[in-house]
């Protein structure tokens, strides 16, 4: 069986409102699928949940990482795991600077007792802040503290350069970037496709499927896929609007 | 996102364990005319220390606990169970080897030797009532600089001692400072001649091993003109069902051009009542300077204070207080601006987790007749539960024109999604807790020295490893 992060008819509640609602699909691990849908749809609740915020309530389905149950783990085992969700709104951790902040990140993957190289750390976090256009310096400001939009995006693409997931989740990575940041954040994304990572991109917009092609394209309407196709999905979408792909929803489309 | 609070393990700490009582001198549980005699005869006092110990009880017993403004807890310490005074009656021994190996077991346990091995110019170590030990590096004795227990201080060099001893902190000063003048025993005494500059920290370690005990170390520092020191001072106890008592007086003087930084780096267990009296003398471009953190205890009271006596004196304050479940950090400082072109400066960060509690307190006084003094106080309180509490009560009088002062408070609050991020990155949740802690103080522990804030990172992680469920 192919390694994929696997969703089975997942439904999810908030505050007693259904958010999910019966979402099936799956993530081998080489591909890059885009989840477009409009404003409520259930996106970002997705890409929560699969990282295990405490605020959700899973009714039913299941989440499996190449086999293993993730909705049983803490969020930071699943990260430890593999699992990386770029936020779509990044907390500040007021006081820690972006070094020691990754640096305590990579020390949580190693074994008990066994103590990062920080020598060979920091050899990595400069080369990746090269791949993504950003100074040396921005490594010793505070995470995310007063950062811009821009910067905020860029910060969580490093991170997770740095820890090389099994699966990244990148939520709305493309707001509020204005186009040659978005440029930098794409072809800091794309320098990290490879056979060992599967992606999932959750996006409003097309404009970053132009920079970040996908392989496969799905509609996401109150709560389910609606629509599943190829990178020329994404555009048709764009030309005909959220209406057409909610005529779908009644009848909703799973895609394996 | 809920975070579930339970009790503190101390146990996890490195302070937590107790060996038998090897005391030979024991005053007895509660405190009288008879205690004080006891005391004064066992350590051989001259007149007037005695008439000082006996005007101290005398006040003590006079004057009402200040609940009127402090914590009621203090109501539940019972003065007539507390022994006063217990020591083994070695005296302090200048090796290590001789120390009875007893105690000796104990300060090696908390590591003591070995950072005097590897940054100490001296070190003092304190076992209940009395120092067992006590050393200086041959060359910082050379120099003429003088590092004994008190006890010592005012057998061997009385003409200093006499002259500077309860100067800065009178007797009735408040009920607790006149509690130490009736039984004080141990602490340091410490000279430094003119000019000389200690290059390593001088460090005094006060452990408690007896319970229902009380230690009212007393603690005098004289730089003289031009000269530098830094002391350390390291606490632990072990945790008792018991109350233990803990209350010091701390009198530095720093002469013309002298400077003296008091480093406190205390882990009291959880039954401690800390209640602490410590003020510096800076006299004419002299700077006195306190690092003061307090992790641990039942209730702290502790207001560490400079009285800027000489022209252009200095003064600073720079504090943390980390308040765990059931406990309670009542800490803040004092400047009492005196002559002009005085400057002073006070940053204070609390951290209150579980149903911890911090009050800062402080008191800024600039009298009318003076000119261009300055103050700047900064306090910053981090609330890591919505059990959690934290209090400010400055209290800032600054009068006449010249003068200029600037303060600035705040209270934050680590949020659940601050936590769900970092867990995201693959920290535990007691990680991201102690990352969080550790972010907050950050740019105040990078002005402490090395090894000192190593040693607070420390703390702060078994803290708040305990604090989360």
């Amino acid at each position: 069986m192919k390694k994929a992060l696997t969703i089975e008819n997942l439904r999810v509640t908030i505050a007693d409102q259904e958010i999910v609602r019966g979402l099936s699909l799956a993530v081998p691990r080489g591909e890059v699928h885009a989840i477009m849908g409009p404003n409520g749809s259930g996106k970002s609740t997705l890409a929560k949940v699969l990282a295990g915020h405490p605020d959700y309530q899973v009714t039913a389905g299941s989440v499996t990482m190449d086999g293993e149950n993730l909705l049983e783990l803490e969020p930071d085992e699943r990260a430890r795991k593999g699992i990386f969700l770029a936020f779509q709104y990044p907390s500040e951790v007021p006081g820690v600077t972006i070094a020691n902040f990754l640096r305590a990140a990579v020390q949580s993957r190693l074994p008990e007792g066994e103590e990062l190289e920080a020598t060979d750390y920091y050899a990595k976090l400069y080369e990746k802040i090269e791949l993504l256009g950003m100074d040396r310096s921005f490594t010793s400001r505070a995470v995310n503290e007063g950062f811009s939009g821009g910067e905020k995006k860029r910060t969580e693409i490093l991170q997770l350069a740095m820890l090389e997931p099994k699966y990244a989740i990148l939520d709305e990575t493309d707001s509020g970037l204005d186009i040659d940041a978005l440029k930098t954040v794409a072809h800091g994304v794309n320098s990290l496709r490879g056979p060992d990572i599967g992606i999932l991109l959750i996006t409003h917009y097309q404009r970053i499927l132009n920079y970040i092609v996908p392989d496969h394209v799905h509609v996401m309407v109150q709560g389910r896929i609606v629509r599943s196709g190829g990178r020329e999905l994404a555009l048709e979408l764009e030309e005909r609007g959220y209406d057409w792909a909610r005529e779908g929803a009644a009848e909703p489309v799973f895609t394996r | 996102m809920k975070t579930q609070t339970k009790s503190v393990d101390i146990d996890r700490s490195a302070g937590d364990f107790a060996y038998p009582e090897v005391h030979v001198r024991d005053a007895g549980a509660g405190l009288s005319e008879k205690t004080v005699h006891y005391i004064s005869d066992v350590k051989e006092d001259p007149d007037w220390v005695r008439e000082f110990r006996l005007r101290g009880l005398k006040t003590f017993l006079e004057k009402p606990l200040p609940t009127h403004w402090a914590s009621k807890d203090l109501e539940t310490i019972n003065f007539d169970k507390i022994r006063y005074y217990l020591a083994p009656g070695t005296g302090a021994k200048r090796s290590w080897d001789e120390v009875p190996e007893d105690i000796k077991r104990t300060f090696e346990r908390l590591g003591i030797p070995e950072q005097e091995r590897k940054f100490l110019a001296g070190v003092e170590a304190q076992f209940d009532s009395e120092a067992v030990y006590s050393n200086i590096k041959k060359a910082v004795g050379e120099q003429g600089v003088i590092f004994v227990g008190s006890t010592e201080g005012l057998k061997n060099h009385p003409e200093i001692f006499r002259k500077w001893f309860g100067k800065v902190i009178p007797i009735g000063d408040n009920k607790f400072s006149a509690l130490n003048s009736a039984v004080f025993s141990g602490g340091s005494f410490i000279y430094v001649p003119p000019g000389v500059k200690v290059k390593h920290p001088l460090q005094a370690y006060f452990r408690i091993n007896a319970e229902n005990f009380g230690q009212f170390e007393r603690t005098l520092i004289i730089a003289d003109e031009g000269s530098e020191v830094t002391y350390m001072e390291g606490c632990t106890a072990p945790k008792f069902n018991t109350t233990t008592l803990h209350s010091a007086v701390v009198e530095l003087i720093a002469l013309k051009g002298a400077k003296i930084q008091y480093i406190t780096v205390q882990n009291w267990s959880a039954n401690v009542f800390n209640l602490v009296t410590k003020r510096g003398l800076a006299h004419e471009n002299a700077e006195v300077k306190w690092i003061d953190c307090n992790i641990g205890s039942r209730l702290t009271m502790k207001y560490p204070s400079v009285v800027l006596k000489g022209r252009k004196s200095r003064g600073e304050v720079l504090s943390i207080a980390l308040a765990n479940n059931g406990q309670h950090q009542d800490t803040g400082a004092k400047m009492i601006h005196a002559a002009d072109e005085t400057t002073s400066n006070i940053i204070s960060k609390s951290i209150s987790v579980g149903t911890g509690r911090a009050t800062y307190r402080g008191l800024v006084h600039v009298p009318n007749h003076l000119k261009n003094c300055k103050n700047n106080t900064e306090c910053d309180a981090l609330l890591i539960n919505s059990t959690s509490r934290t209090d400010t009560y400055p209290a800032i009088t600054v009068r006449g024109t010249g003068n200029a002062v600037q303060h600035e408070a705040s209270v934050s609050q680590v949020s659940a999604e601050q936590i769900f991020y970092m867990q995201q990155r693959g920290l535990s949740k007691a990680q991201a807790m102690s990352l969080s802690v550790n972010g907050f103080v950050n740019d105040l522990v990078r002005q402490f020295p090395m090894e000192y804030s190593v040693e607070l990172k420390r703390l702060i992680e078994l803290e708040m490893e305990g604090s989360v469920g």
